[in-house]
Formats: structure tokens, sequence, C-alpha cells
């Protein structure tokens, strides 16, 4: 059996508001050695006020390949953007 | 620095050749990296690139945890409580920078485990100034001040560096480092106000430490062939001896204000230069640590094959535990 | 003797025991079977090394003869020292290290509660502060009791041995003399429940080994106090 402990993926909220942040990785054997490990790593300095740990190879990135493809499509969308439009000068609160 | 042009064994061999890259692709990587674009994990890359990552990212990290322990030497004496839980935080924080450092670097596909192997063989290298030793007290304050201080002048520009996982774990560790110099600097400042016997000490320490904190920028720039390609792919961001000479204009004047001699009878002011001139490097010595004749060099690598044999038992136990529990919640 | 002697006494054990193990641990820094375990094993030192500083100052200021922590720490000999014996046994291997930290923090985290309700109210602010921490401690090493009491057939045994080891230091720890032996029940109950979680047994009783609260230590402590204080004793009378 393998014994080299699998590499979590480490999120950590910054206080509450805010969304959970990739802070970085730690090696665990367990969840809860996880947790701890992201605690101890990755909390020192007051860094956070909750944790996420997802198993690395639970995680489903998209191909750099594929990134025309995905994400210029978006780019001539101007019209999903509030200065595409033209308001007459004086008008306010819009 | 932590790292630089300290060639690991296969590196050579290795023979790997832009040349073989494709040149379109090659082409679109050099500009991206040009125009200060980062690369990420999945993106392509030149091999060598890669290569040249993976060396140098998993060089810091040995450099982080082997340096550990000349500092660890010292946890269980210190002082006082305040010193003793300064260093303790101080010498974890290393450790976490290593942990970083890995971490950085497995998303280029090799594991920790591979890399730790790699040190314990002699394969890979780890910065020379950790196979110094630690003698007294005043030696704690000496590397917070001259080897952390050199590390910061190197680790600030690699913030900017072109792999992403890297330029961000340098960000960390760069926010982290920021109490170390200054609780070294502060030792040596207590240290050379206080006895006859402390400033003796202190001074002993700066002798010691000085030209192997020099000799961590690495090779003077045209013995470093690395260095025009590291630079134009933006892994490293200023050559050795900018970063020295710098380092040397910022440490002389904070030695002098609190009365310590820099060992170095050709150390002076060049007006016209802006800047200090100084002595000749041994680099002799300096290769020769490389090579692993440094003083306690035996001791460090001894030490750390001796902390990864002695925890092989509690990694394989916490996998095979692990693997239990999985295998009795899948039957429930 | 100016003070209070009994509060004294016991702000002086409550630092000695932090101090020591606090002293322990930290020799692992660098050493650790895995980095994330060493940065978790330093920080846990930290923690008590924050204790003892906040106890043995208490201390001193009771006492009112000019002492601070670092006076109590670094100059005193072994027979003054107050601590339980437990702490200062060495860190042996990894599942020795667990077995005294998981048997200590347990009784520390239930001590700790009554001292954070204690009417002295510098006692209690520090219990306050330290009972958060020590939850961390208990939970950690009762969490690796179990993975190596049900790991391998190595690390099965090795716990065992570390548990043999440091059980007959229990005892100390509820010396009806010291007040803590109300507090037996709940850590045998709690003892209990993570060995056999870990399908380890609870250690056979054995005659408790005594004489850290009154200064008779073990032989391991001499060797600890004379690396820890080494600077204070060959350079005395220096600030560092
Ligand atoms: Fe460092
Ligand atoms: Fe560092
Ligand atoms: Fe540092």
């Amino acid at each position: 059996m393998n014994s080299n402990w699998p590499l979590w993926e480490v999120f950590v909220r910054a206080k509450n508001g805010l969304s959970h942040k990739h802070a970085g990785s730690v090696h665990a054997a367990d969840a809860r050695m996880a947790i701890e490990a992201a605690r101890d790593v990755y909390t020192r300095r007051m860094e956070g006020v909750s944790l996420w740990v997802v198993p690395s190879t639970a995680i489903v990135a998209s191909d750099p390949k594929e990134t025309t493809d995905l994400f210029e499509p978006a780019a001539d969308k101007v019209y999903r953007h509030p200065t595409f439009y033209t308001i007459p000068d004086g008008v306010k609160n819009i | 620095m932590y790292t630089t042009e300290l060639k690991d064994k296969n590196q050579k061999s290795a023979g790997l050749s832009l040349a073989d890259e494709d040149p379109e692709k090659l082409a679109a990587f050099e500009a991206r990296v040009a125009a200060d674009d980062f690369i990420e994990p999945k993106d392509w890359m030149p091999e060598a690139y890669r290569k040249t990552l993976v060396r140098q990212i998993s060089q810091h990290a040995h450099s982080e945890i082997v340096g550990m322990l000349p500092e660890g030497n010292w946890i269980t004496r210190a002082p006082n409580l305040r010193r003793k839980a300064i260093l303790l935080a101080k010498v974890q924080d290393e450790g976490g920078h290593g942990l970083y450092l890995y971490a950085a670097a497995e998303t280029l596909g090799t594991s920790r485990e591979e890399m730790i192997e790699a040190l314990h063989s002699g394969k890979a290298k780890y910065s020379t100034i950790f196979n110094y030793p630690t003698l007294t007290w005043a030696d704690i304050g000496a590397i917070g001040w001259l080897v952390d201080g050199a590390a910061i002048m190197n680790q600030v520009p690699l913030q900017r560096t072109s792999y992403g996982p890297y330029a961000r774990a340098m960000v960390r560790i760069c926010k982290e480092e920021s109490f170390h110099q200054r609780q070294g600097y502060e030792i040596m400042c207590v240290l050379a106000a206080g006895t006859p016997e402390q400033k003796r000490m202190a001074q002993d320490a700066l002798d010691r430490w000085w030209w192997p904190s020099l000799m961590m920028f690495g090779p003077p720039d045209d013995k470093s062939p690395n260095t025009a390609q590291s630079v134009r792919w933006r892994i490293k961001r200023e050559t050795n001896d900018e970063l020295r000479q710098r380092f040397v204009d910022t440490t002389v004047p904070q030695a002098e204000a609190i009365g310590l001699r820099v060992p170095d009878a050709a150390l002076k002011w060049n007006e016209a230069r802006g800047a200090y001139d100084f002595g000749e490097i041994d680099w002799e010595e300096f290769y020769a640590v490389v090579r692993g004749e440094g003083p306690v060099a035996k001791d460090r690598n001894h030490a750390r094959i001796r902390a990864w044999e002695d925890g092989a038992w509690v990694r394989e136990a916490a996998a095979v535990h692990a693997n239990k529990r999985a295998m009795r919640m899948a039957a429930e | 003797m100016p003070g209070d002697d009994t509060l004294f006494h016991h702000a002086l054990r409550l630092g000695d025991d932090a101090l020591v193990l606090g002293q322990r641990l930290s020799e692992w820094c660098g050493h650790a079977p895995m980095l994330e375990v060493d940065l978790a094993l330093a920080n846990i030192a930290l923690d008590l090394l924050g204790q003892a500083t906040h106890f043995l100052n208490l201390a001193g200021e009771i006492e009112d003869e000019g002492r601070d922590a670092d006076a109590l720490a670094f100059r005193r000999d072994v027979l003054d020292f107050r601590n339980c014996l437990l702490v200062e046994q060495p860190n042996g291997d990894f599942a020795q290290t667990i077995a005294r930290q998981f048997l200590f923090s347990n009784w520390q985290e239930l001590l700790m509660r009554e001292i954070a309700t204690a009417p002295e109210p510098r006692l209690s602010a520090i219990g306050a502060k330290a009972v958060k921490e020590i939850a961390y401690h208990a939970k950690f090493a009762s969490e690796w009791v179990v993975r190596l009491g049900d790991g391998t057939e190595e690390s099965r045994s090795r716990m065992i041995a570390g548990l043999d080891w440091m059980w007959r230091f229990v005892d100390e720890l509820f010396d009806p003399k010291d007040g803590a032996a109300s507090l037996r029940a709940e850590w045998d109950a709690r003892i209990a429940r993570t060995l056999s979680d870990a399908a380890l047994e609870m250690p056979k009783p054995r005659r408790g080994a005594m004489g850290g609260r009154a200064g008779h230590h073990s032989e391991h402590l001499g060797h600890l106090l004379t690396e820890m204080q080494f600077m204070q004793r060959a350079y005395p009378g220096a600030t560092w």
C-alpha cells in the first residue's frame, strides 16, 4: 500500500462575509488531519475563520487548450456591461 | 540564492534543448513571459523551463528545510522565554516555507517524496549557507540578520517570477519573512550593546557569517551560465552580482550602526559608483561547500535522513488507518 | 513569606508543567515525521511556552521578590521545579510523544476549565485563554492515538509501549494534595473512549511514581534544565 499521504487543496475564509480563497496545499492521510494541517500551516497569523480542504484529485480543471473556446465568446457581448448604454446628460440615478 | 546555479548531477545529461520544442508554441510562450504574463500549471511550457523550475523550486524548498537545523540547534538553549518563542516560531515558519515550495514544485509533476529522495541521495542541492555550524547564541542573530536578509533580497523580486504557483508561494513567504530579519538584527543589537563577552560573541558571529552570506547569491555573473536564460524566462529577475551588491550596500551601514566591524579589509565606499567596493570572495571555498565539503554538511544530511526514516512508520500507520476507515465506511 | 504561598505554588505548578512540556516538544522542531506534523508540534509548543510565561510571571508577581518568568524558568534548580513527572519524560519515538501529550492534554484541559472559573481573576484570565489552546492539543493527540493504535502492527506496538512508559506518571496528576482528584472520573472516561476507538486496552493500573510536585523528579529533568538554562548559567546577569 502507498504510504505517501495524498495532497489536499486548502481554501481559507479570511473573515465572515468573504468567500473561501485558495491558500495552498498540504499532505494529509485523512480529512481531519488535512483540516488540522491546514490550520497549523495556513492560519498561524490569524489569516482565517473557516477552512475547506478538498482532495486535489477531486478538482476538475478546465484545459488551457480550451481557453479561447471557453472564454473568448464572452468578449464581444459588450451589451452585458452597463457602460454599453448611452443615457442623456443630466439624467441621474440610473 | 537558496538555489542559485547549484547544479544537480543530472542537469547536463538531461541535455534539454529548446531546438526540440515546437517553434510556434515556444514563440507564444516566450512572448507571454516577456509580457510578464504568468504561466500556470496546465499551460504548455518548454521542458527546459519545467526542469529548471523544478530544480530551482525544490532546491529552494530543501534550503528552507535544511535551514531549520542550524537554528533549531539553539531553540532548546535560547536565553529567555521571549527569544525561545520567537526562534521556535521563526524556524517553524521556515518549515512552512519548505512546505509551500514543495507544493509549488508538485504542480510541475514531481512528488514531494521524489524531491526528498533526491535531497537525501545528494542528487539535489541546497544553499551552502546551512552547511556552517551555529556555535553561539550570536549565530542566531547573525543568521536572522544576514541569511534571512540575503534571502529576502533574493525573494522579493521572485514574487513576480513567471511561474504562478512559485510566485504565489513567494508572496506568502515574503510576508512571513519580514519578522525574521528584524528579530535577528535585534539579537545583534542587544549583544553589541551588552557585556564584553556578548560583544565578542556578536563580532565573532559576523566574522564567520559575512562571507558565506555573500556566497549565498551564487557565482559571479560571468561564471553563471544559466543566468541570461533564467532572467529572460523571469525565473530569476536580477543577476547574482546585482543582488550581492545591493546586500552589501544595505547591510554595511546596519553593522556600523551597532558598532560591529565587517570582516573585509577591502570594503570601501565608492563615491563615483554610489556603492561599496568589497573584497574578492573565496570561490574555492564556495565550490567546495557546494560539493558537500562544508563543515557540517554530513551532520545536516544525516539529520534529515534520520528524521525521514524514523518517521516512515508514522506515515505508513496513518495511511493504513485512513484506508481501514474508508473500507469500514464503504462496508456500512 | 510575602505573597500568598498556596497561590504561588499553584501558579508555579501550572507554569512549570507548560514550560517543561513546551521545551520537550520544541526538541522535535526540524525532526518530525512529516513537515505538516513538524508545524503542528511547534504550534503546540508555542502555546505551552505562552502559558508558561503567563503563569510564571503571575507566580513571580504573587511571590513579590522581584522574580519574573525568566528568573523562575532559568535560575531555579531541580528541587524547586514543581512540574509533574509526566511532562519531563523524554520524547522517545513519535508514539511516546503522542502518549505523553494525550494523557497530559486531556488532564490539563479539565484542570484549565476549572481554573478559567477560579475566583482569583489573574489566574482565571490565563486559564480562559489557555483552555481553548489545550482543547485543540487534546483533540490532536487523541486522534493520533487512534491512528497509531489502529494503524499498522508496528504503530500499534509502539503506541502500546508509549502508553506503557507514561502510565506510571498518571496518578501524580490526580494527587489529592493538589486538589485535582475530582477530575479523575471524567479523565478516565475520556481516555477510555479514545483507547477504545484505537482498539487499544486501558493500561493496567500500577504503582504511581510521585514526587514532581515536591521537587523530586526523574533523572531527565536535570538534563533538560542543563540545556535550557545554559545561557543564563554561563552568562549570569546578562540581558538578551
Ligand atoms: Fe530562510
Ligand atoms: Fe524562509
Ligand atoms: Fe526566514
